[in-house]
């Protein structure tokens, strides 16, 4: 700073100004209101009597709503493995250069993407009204649908090759943001189509692919809960067993809320770490995880108070 | 071998053509590439000298003419008097005959230096990891990286990620390489380690197609330069002749904006 520009009546020197900070008068009011909402839907929450609390509490741990959930966990880790692997070939179709079989995968994903996931639940469910006995075109084979299509492979089917669909779009994307010189340098080297695919172009695609999927994922453990228009007894079919007959139905929607909220949160946390897992390679510095955030606070602070003393 | 292979030309361009669309980018090229030659391709930018070297290894199909290497038409079998066209796993085995190197390097990311190397070799020629390896490791000492192997691409400046990508290129065993402008990337202080590493090269008797805008290695290295505009080639001949004392206009006119 030089002197000559310094105003003349300034009578402070430069280290004596004290500091007015900001005021937000509109933080805390909008703090106010939301704080006085929370209460007020919390205490209408504990206090209100229809909630159930009691019987929440009895059922959380109940042996069908435990089986429950195993189903539910078993179908989205069946139906996202179908998804996966079947998203990945129509993906790798999708590019391909026989326009035939570019068009057969355009029409499957259109058509899995352009019915509700609902309907086609509902179809492969009465698929042996559609077709009594499957043969596939094989002579001699002869299957009882109605023995094949249990409500479970209904379900499997149903949600997987519709996640499929989704899969392939997730996929292809992944496929497209890997540069052209890629293949190009593959293909000049003399690797062929296929092993480009798989040695060099997918496994740079998974930095785009991976984190999505992880969304899916917990999507698809929400979407389970659609089966239970088709009785298979996952985590909301096997509450609303127990509501039908003792008609305590909003504590059991409540259990059943319960778990989805802990198991897709675990997911979350998991997806968040994938996504930073990720991003390296894209960033030169991650973001701090929460707890690195809270180790910082605490490591920063704790000096400067010191110092602050001495000072 | 017998004498009329030995002057049969490495490369034989016969009247080549080549459109995208309604853009006619090569309107019948002819161009012989002897053995052990080093041939540098320059013009000016759009004048198809990318999409003639494309053609050398079939990474475009043509539209008239016929494309020689070794010999034998790329991308075709000939039957008696009728070319039928190969399938793609039998371009894959011709194009290990022809190394290519590209402007932007092409490297795999995901790969270390090694791995870049013996990836090829593995897959398309079925070699076991240590014998790929074993050469692998020679040919990244003598492009002066013996130290680099297990560093990966992003680790490595433009230069030796460059020489990184002539060494995979050899890797293959080829007998002809391509450059489509090795250097034009590089930060000027990196651009004389991949020219030294491309003359150790030729030096070697290595049949050398390279577009560059260096004159410089031009006219040291090259046995004969051609110069292209606009889909033909103009002019041809010793790189003392055509950059010292170029005949056509146009030739003139390009060099005038590059020296
Ligand atoms: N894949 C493509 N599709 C359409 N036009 C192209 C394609 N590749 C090159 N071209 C066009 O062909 C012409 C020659 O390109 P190129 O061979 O790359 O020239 P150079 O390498 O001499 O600069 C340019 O006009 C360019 O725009
Ligand atoms: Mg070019």
């Amino acid at each position: 700073m030089s002197v000559l520009t310094e105003p003349r009546e300034t009578a402070v020197a430069p280290d004596d100004y004290t500091i007015v900070k900001a005021k937000h008068p509109g933080r805390w009011i909008s703090a106010a209101v939301i704080v006085f909402v929370a209460i007020l839907l919390l205490r209408s929450v504990m206090t209100n009597p229809n909630f159930g609390w009691g019987t929440v509490g009895m059922y959380l741990r109940d042996v069908s709503i435990v089986r429950g959930i195993g189903i539910t966990l078993e179908l989205t880790v069946i139906c996202m493995a179908i998804g996966i692997v079947l998203g990945v070939v129509l993906a790798v179709m999708r590019i391909a250069a026989n326009p035939v079989v570019r068009t057969a995968a355009f029409a499957y994903v259109n058509f899995f993407r352009g019915t509700p996931v609902l309907v086609q639940l509902l179809f492969w469910y009465n698929l042996a009204a559609l077709y009594p006995s499957i043969s596939f075109g094989i002579p001699g084979l002869d299957l009882d649908a109605n023995r094949i299509i249990t409500p479970m492979t209904a379900a499997i089917l149903g949600l997987g090759l519709n996640q499929a669909a989704y899969m392939s779009e997730i996929v292809r994307a992944g496929i497209l943001s890997v540069e052209h010189g890629q293949s190009e340098a593959a293909g000049a080297l003399g690797i062929n189509r296929l092993q480009t695919m798989r040695r060099i172009i997918l496994p740079q695609a998974m930095r785009v692919i991976i984190p999505p999927t992880g969304n899916e994922t917990i999507g698809m453990l929400k979407t389970t809960a659609l089966v239970s228009v088709i009785s298979v007894p996952e985590l909301l079919y096997s509450s609303q067993i127990i509501y039908a007959r003792n008609f305590e139905t909003i504590p059991l929607l409540m259990v059943a809320s319960i778990w989805y909220i802990v198991v897709t949160s675990i997911l979350s946390i998991g997806q968040y770490y994938l996504e930073r897992h990720y991003a390296k390679g894209g960033q030169r510095s991650l973001p701090p995880t929460p707890w690195q955030q809270l180790k910082r606070i605490v490591r920063v602070h704790a000096p400067l108070t010191s110092k602050g003393a001495i000072k | 071998m017998s004498a009329v292979a030995a002057i049969e030309p490495m490369i034989k361009a016969d009247a080549i053509r080549k459109n995208y669309g309604r853009l006619e980018v090569l309107k019948g090229i002819d161009l012989q590439v002897q053995q052990g030659e080093v041939v540098c391709l320059i013009g000016p930018s759009g004048s198809g000298k990318s999409t003639l070297l494309r053609c050398i290894n079939h990474l475009e199909t043509l539209d008239a003419g016929r494309m020689w290497v070794d010999g034998a038409v790329m991308g075709y079998d000939l039957k008696g008097s009728k070319l039928h066209e190969q399938s793609h796993a039998r371009i894959c085995r011709s194009r290990v005959e022809i190394g290519m190197v590209f402007q932007h390097f092409n490297l795999f990311p995901h790969m270390t230096v090694l791995e870049n190397l013996i990836e090829a070799p593995r897959l398309v020629l079925r070699e076991k990891r240590s014998v790929a390896t074993q050469r692998a490791l020679k040919l990244l000492e003598s492009v002066g990286l013996g130290d680099k192997a297990k560093a990966y691409p992003r680790q490595l400046s433009g230069g030796q990620q460059q020489r990184v990508a002539i060494a995979r290129a050899l890797c293959m065993k080829p007998k002809v390489m391509l450059f489509d402008e090795p250097t034009s990337a590089l930060d000027p202080e990196l651009v004389g380690e991949v020219l030294k590493v491309m003359k150790d090269l030729a030096a070697t008797g290595m049949t050398m197609v390279v577009v560059t805008h260096e004159m410089n290695f031009a006219r040291d290295v090259a046995d004969r330069v051609v110069f292209m505009d606009d889909g033909h080639v103009v002019e041809q001949g010793p790189a003392a002749e055509v950059i010292g004392n170029p005949q056509h206009e146009r030739t003139r006119a390009f060099l005038a904006s590059v020296l």
